[in-house]
């Protein structure tokens, strides 16, 4: 009794709340900042925008000290020793997947189409960047000279954006005939056929030489200055994000967003409300692929490397898994279960295998090769897929709707504005019949 | 051009055939599970590969024992056959009982991502315990029927090239045309197959008739993946080596068979396998020469994935199948 | 009600557990900070990397490397205690995916007690994470990575002591026309990196001395029936069969091809080198031809040696990439003693142990001596041709071509 009271006075008590959450912000910082090796101080720092997500300050006090941990707090903690760059890249790489995973979440999530073959927009994406600015380019087109500076990276990234969008288009347009449990496994094949002609196209034309992949990609250039390390790129993904996130907001929230759902739920009842099927479907692939596009330019220019096998069937499962654990429908959700695939994947079980390495190299516990948690991956990406479609389908920050509070709509005429009245609240119970 | 395709048009039959029964039967699997639930069973692909895994792990124990020098080949194969089926059977109705059971009311999208899961779950599990075992999770089995028949093909016109059968390909053939034949019969013929009719036609409705309904789906279950086992056996028989990996593509394969042929139509499934198997051998022996060099033989997958999209698009309910008209 | 209490109590305990890793975690930093007394971070421990695909299907080449490396350091332990240094191994599975391998350079190049790294298996993994080691100074001994690029792009860091495909693909093809006398040759690969640029250097190397290419295919990893593709090689009948790619699919090629009755000599790259090809491809591996970066390792006495260290220690026999494995180690902790001497005994800056290892020259190690020339690659870098007269692992040396 004594904890729930204790929580409803911390509910009820926003001051009380701007304390913990604070103290947190800089007990973490402080432990990152000391101790530079620490990946549970870099976690506990990130989850301090978990912790922010469950206060019940404006959404615009939220959002700015959101920003002031990830573009201050962050980097300055970890740049202070010599895992800078390592944390910065697993960040990095966090906001690439976050921005594909909510590409994932308007398809599956909004739309109801379930898309196996999601990771062939992103190949799209980083091969567009990577041949133009390699010197691949010279084999086929009869004009211009290749590679291109890199300061032409920020005109691909819209460049990127829009190829991937005309091939969800294009990709869509064949496949919007097909129900449920087949579209996807169309899609699934398309995804593995993207992959194996880029794998493939070196001959006759050699479009993307093949399974040797790009090297040397050039990376991006601003007014002279490389963006070498993951420390700068993560300021360019973090700008592309809030932008991604501006954008699936507002679409979440208009018209299309309100047809994506109602697709969902029913196609023949949507139909009768007059929502045209077809051109609802297809923006949802085309919003989704382009999210995908955008960091697929990023990825390359980041990697300097593009080669068919950083797209496979896995990657697209990987992806599901991002949007499944979070929450299908659901931004914060997503952006949660990206996070934690991701820094599962990249940090925590590479770290765990390390532990465990050294435990048996110094001979505490010998644990069989065939045991170690990085090969594991799979196996923990099938529990998580199986318990949660079992226990909890709605994922772990489940979709809220939106919750307007009558009193608030009619006082328009006077000085609040929109916002302040809608109230999220009401967990959806999403209905997906084929 | 023509000259060349005649020439390897008998091996290229007889290693279609050879791939297209395995298809077939694996194929049978997703259409019977399919016509009663509705589900993709993504995880079908998995229990043929553990069947292959099981069965291999038997015949190399056997070897190890030193009885298979005291038995013929065949008597052990059937033996392992019988094993390995019942296990994978029951291994397909613990997963139906746990994973798809639950779910039975919830979006067919739940379930599917369910499936999904148990995929990539059965995949690393046989990894790993092949791995502890073996220190790789390559898997060589012991060879049986590696004796190579000539087939005079050239005798019957001279356009045709000699072709060269393995022995195995015979036991996996006819053992194939076995298993296929007494579905069949069961499904048609006797009272449970009736009943696993009537379920897969209107759930409700046989309830109503007092059908188990439970007890039917268990059975379907355990029947498709005792094939699906008993088919991984004999793709181990065939090929010597295999891995956890195997399952995947080659369910999704035995899939495109089973919607080419018309999903929940069961000869359909069996004609769409052996469909798929002519036509992947025909263009891995064939695409360079027909597409002169442009498109070379590693585009055989992209093939299969072809003729799997177009068919959805343009008749979704297959060959055989009937058009199902949605109602509102 | 009863989730947001939840969360509540989480976001409680995560705030005493973050007061508690800061103290710890502050604690740690303090101690080791301390031990070292100055230098470049870390005190008086020289930390070496391995990269290798330790799960996967090279794992057991990549294992073996792994292995190899680990012997090396561990007798070179008590040398370096006598200059003061502690030496350990850190390694670490790239899985052959080229992400994961960039994500572990990260990882390497933020760990300042690491001075060097011995890997990669693919030559895929290698190229992307060694411009990451480029940026951080670390330097790359390379035991069996042969694509060109490797080293093409100038790198100060990338070494290796392994022969390169430009110089293993005219081998081969070299040997198969004029000792083999084969003049029409049909080629298979799959598809990867490696396995595309070995067929490719094999097949300018052939063609260039005059035989017809019948036939240039490919297939996938992972797959399990070439059927289609040897119906073709069938229908052309090739005086030999070349195969650029790794012993899984290999193994399998070999014995379907002799299934079929394709009885010619057939050939491939260092990537069949391995125990696991005659284990998958039975007695079909005999008359099978193999070129190999690796060299006979059992040929020498000290290679003997070796091998009789390697198993008693592991409890495995040697693959052919293991005394690589050891070479590589052993070069890379000569070129770093090195550095420590040039620099006054003291610990050495990662740019000086590039610098110490890329100057490294007349090495003997158990298998192969070495020289880095201005690019990174080993002067002395051989090529082995072996033959599979029967299904035993390893083959019998055929002939060596050295570098000019």
């Amino acid at each position: 009794m004594d904890v729930k009271n204790l929580l409803s006075t911390i509910q009820a008590n926003k001051r009380l709340q701007a304390i913990i959450v604070g103290l947190y912000i800089v007990v973490t910082f402080a432990s990152l900042y000391l101790a530079q090796k620490s990946v549970i101080a870099f976690l506990l720092l990130l989850a301090s925008l978990l912790l922010l997500y469950f206060t019940s300050f404006s959404n615009r006090v939220k959002w700015l000290v959101g920003g002031l941990v990830l573009v201050v707090l962050l980097p300055l903690a970890a740049s202070q020793g010599e895992a800078y760059q390592s944390y910065m890249e697993v960040a990095t790489l966090v906001g690439i997947y976050i921005a594909m995973a909510l590409g994932l979440n308007i398809v599956v999530g909004l739309a109801g189409l379930l898309d196996l073959g999601f990771v062939a927009f992103f190949a799209l994406g980083s091969y567009t960047y990577g041949i133009f600015a390699t010197s691949q380019a010279n084999n086929f087109m009869p004009f211009g000279h290749y590679p291109l500076s890199g300061e032409s990276f920020w005109v691909f990234i819209f460049i990127g954006c829009l190829v991937a969008a005309l091939f969800g288009v294009l990709l869509g347009i064949p496949v919007l005939r097909v129900k449920g449990d087949y579209l996807a496994i169309v899609t699934l094949g398309f995804g593995e056929i993207i992959r194996i002609i880029f794998n493939n196209l070196d001959k006759p034309v050699n479009i993307t030489n093949g399974a040797m992949g790009l090297a040397s990609v050039k990376p991006p250039e601003l007014f002279g200055i490389q963006f070498m390390y993951p420390s700068q790129f993560y300021y360019i993904v973090l700008i592309i994000l809030i932008a991604v996130i501006f954008a699936v907001r507002r679409l979440e929230y208009s018209k299309i967003g309100r047809a994506w759902k109602a697709v969902r739920e029913n196609e023949i009842a949507a139909q009768a409300m007059g929502i045209h099927l077809v051109r609802t479907k297809l923006m949802a692939f085309a919003v989704g692929a382009s999210f995908s596009g955008m960091m697929g330019v990023v990825f390359a220019a980041k990697q300097t490397f593009v080669d068919p096998t950083s797209f496979t069937l896995v990657e697209s499962i990987t992806i599901l898994v991002m949007v499944i654990l979070g929450g299908m429908g659901s931004v914060p959700g997503v952006i949660l279960g990206a996070a934690i695939v991701t820094i599962l994947n990249l940090q925590v079980l590479t770290e765990l295998t390390n532990w465990l390495n050294q435990l048996s190299l110094s001979g505490v516990i010998h644990v069989p090769d065939a045991l170690s948690p990085a090969k594991m991956q799979r196996f923990i990406f099938g529990i998580i897929l199986i318990l949660f479609a079992l226990y909890r389908p709605q994922g772990l920050l489940p979709a809220k709707n939106p919750v307007f509070d009558e009193k608030d709509l009619k006082d328009t005429d006077s000085n609040h504005p929109m916002n302040t009245g809608v109230h999220k609240g009401g967990t959806q119970h999403v209905h997906l019949d084929s | 051009m023509i000259e060349q395709v005649l020439q390897t048009l008998p091996q290229v039959l007889i290693d279609g055939l050879a791939l297209g029964a395995v298809y077939a039967i694996v194929a049978l699997g997703y259409t019977m599970v399919y016509g009663i639930l509705e589900l993709i069973n993504f995880a079908h692909g998995e229990i043929f590969m553990t069947g292959a895994f099981v069965g291999t792990a038997i015949l190399l124990t056997f070897s190890g024992l030193g009885w298979m020098a005291s038995m013929p080949a065949i008597l052990a194969l059937l033996l392992v056959l019988i094993v390995t089926s019942v296990a994978t059977g029951l291994l397909g109705m613990g997963i139906e009982r746990v994973a798809y059971r639950p779910l039975r009311n919830a979006p067919k999208l739940i379930t599917l991502i369910t499936a999904i899961g148990i995929s990539f779950l059965l995949q690393d599990i046989v990894r790993f315990i092949t791995e502890l075992k073996n220190g790789n999770y390559i898997l060589t089995g012991p060879s049986l029927f590696s004796k190579q028949i000539g087939v005079k093909a050239s005798a019957i016109s001279s356009v045709f090239n000699d072709a060269s059968v393995k022995s195995s390909f015979f036991i996996v053939l006819i053992l194939a045309v076995i298993m296929m034949v007494a579905l069949d019969f069961f499904v048609n013929k006797t009272k449970w197959g009736m009943a696993m009719r009537a379920v897969a036609q209107d759930r409700e409705t046989a309830a109503l008739m007092t059908v188990n309904v439970n007890k039917v789906i268990a059975l379907t279950f355990f029947i498709g993946s005792a094939l699906g086992g008993a088919t991984g056996v004999l793709f181990a028989v065939q090929y010597g080596t295999i891995d956890p990996y195997i399952g995947f593509i080659l369910g999704l394969k035995a899939f495109t068979a089973a919607v080419l042929g018309g999903i929940g139509n069961i000869r359909g499934a069996m004609f769409g396998g052996i469909m798929i198997g002519l036509l992947e051998m025909f263009a891995a022996a064939n695409l360079p020469v027909v597409s002169h060099g442009i498109l070379g033989a590693e585009y055989k997958d992209v093939f299969a994935f072809a003729i799997l999209i177009i068919v959805l698009i343009f008749k979704p309910e297959g060959l055989f199948g009937k058009v199902s008209v949605e109602k509102v | 009600m009863v989730l947001k209490k939840t969360f509540s109590i989480l976001a409680t305990t995560t705030l005493a557990v973050g007061l508690l890793a800061g103290c710890s975690g502050g604690q740690k930093e303090q101690n080791a900070s301390n031990g070292g007394g100055g230098g470049n971070g870390g005190g008086n421990v020289i930390k070496i990397a391995t990269q290798t695909p330790l799960s996967g299907g090279s794992a057991t080449l990549g294992e073996s490397i792994k292995l190899g490396a680990q012997l090396a350091l561990e007798e070179q332990k008590a040398n370096f205690e006598k200059l003061g240094f502690k030496l350990e191994l850190v390694p670490y599975d790239d899985q052959g995916d080229p992400k994961k391998g960039v994500a572990n350079a990260q990882l390497i190049g933020a760990d300042k007690q690491i001075l060097g790294v011995v890997g990669h298996l693919n030559s895929g993994v290698a190229i992307p994470s060694s411009e990451i080691y480029e940026k951080y100074s670390i330097p790359m001994v390379s035991p069996a990575n042969t694509a060109t690029e490797v080293t093409d792009r100038g790198l100060k860091t990338v070494n290796r002591i392994c022969a390169r495909d430009d110089f293993q693909g005219p081998a081969g093809a070299k040997f198969a026309i004029e000792k083999l006398g084969a003049k029409k040759i049909f080629i298979i690969q799959d598809k990867t990196a490696y396995g595309s640029g070995l067929a490719e250097a094999f097949k300018k190397g052939a063609e260039d001395l005059g035989a017809q290419i019948v036939g240039f295919e490919g297939i996938t990893i992972g797959e399990k029936d070439f059927n289609g593709v040897l119906n073709q090689v069938l229908a052309k009948k090739p005086d030999l069969v070349y195969f650029g790619g790794l012993y899984t699919e290999g193994g399998l090629l070999i014995k379907q091809a002799r299934d079929k009755g394709i009885n010619v000599p057939i050939m491939g790259g260092d990537g069949l080198d391995s125990s696991t090809l005659v284990q998958i491809a039975g007695d079909a591996v005999k008359n099978t031809y193999m070129t190999s970066a690796a060299g006979l390792t059992t040929a020498t006495d000290a290679g003997k040696q070796f091998a009789e260290k390697y198993k008693q220690k592991f409890g495995k026999e040697i693959e052919s990439y293991s005394a690589y494995g050891y070479d590589s180690m052993g070069v890379l902790l000569k070129g770093i003693e090195e550095a420590i001497k040039a620099n006054g005994n003291k610990l050495p800056t990662r740019q000086q142990a590039a610098e110490g290892v890329r100057k490294v020259q007349d090495y003997q190690g158990v298998v192969t001596k070495v020289s880095f020339d201005e690019k990174g690659d080993n002067k002395y870098a051989k090529i082995y041709i072996y033959k599979f007269d029967e299904a035993k692992y390893p083959a019998k040396l055929e002939d060596e071509v050295s570098k000019q």
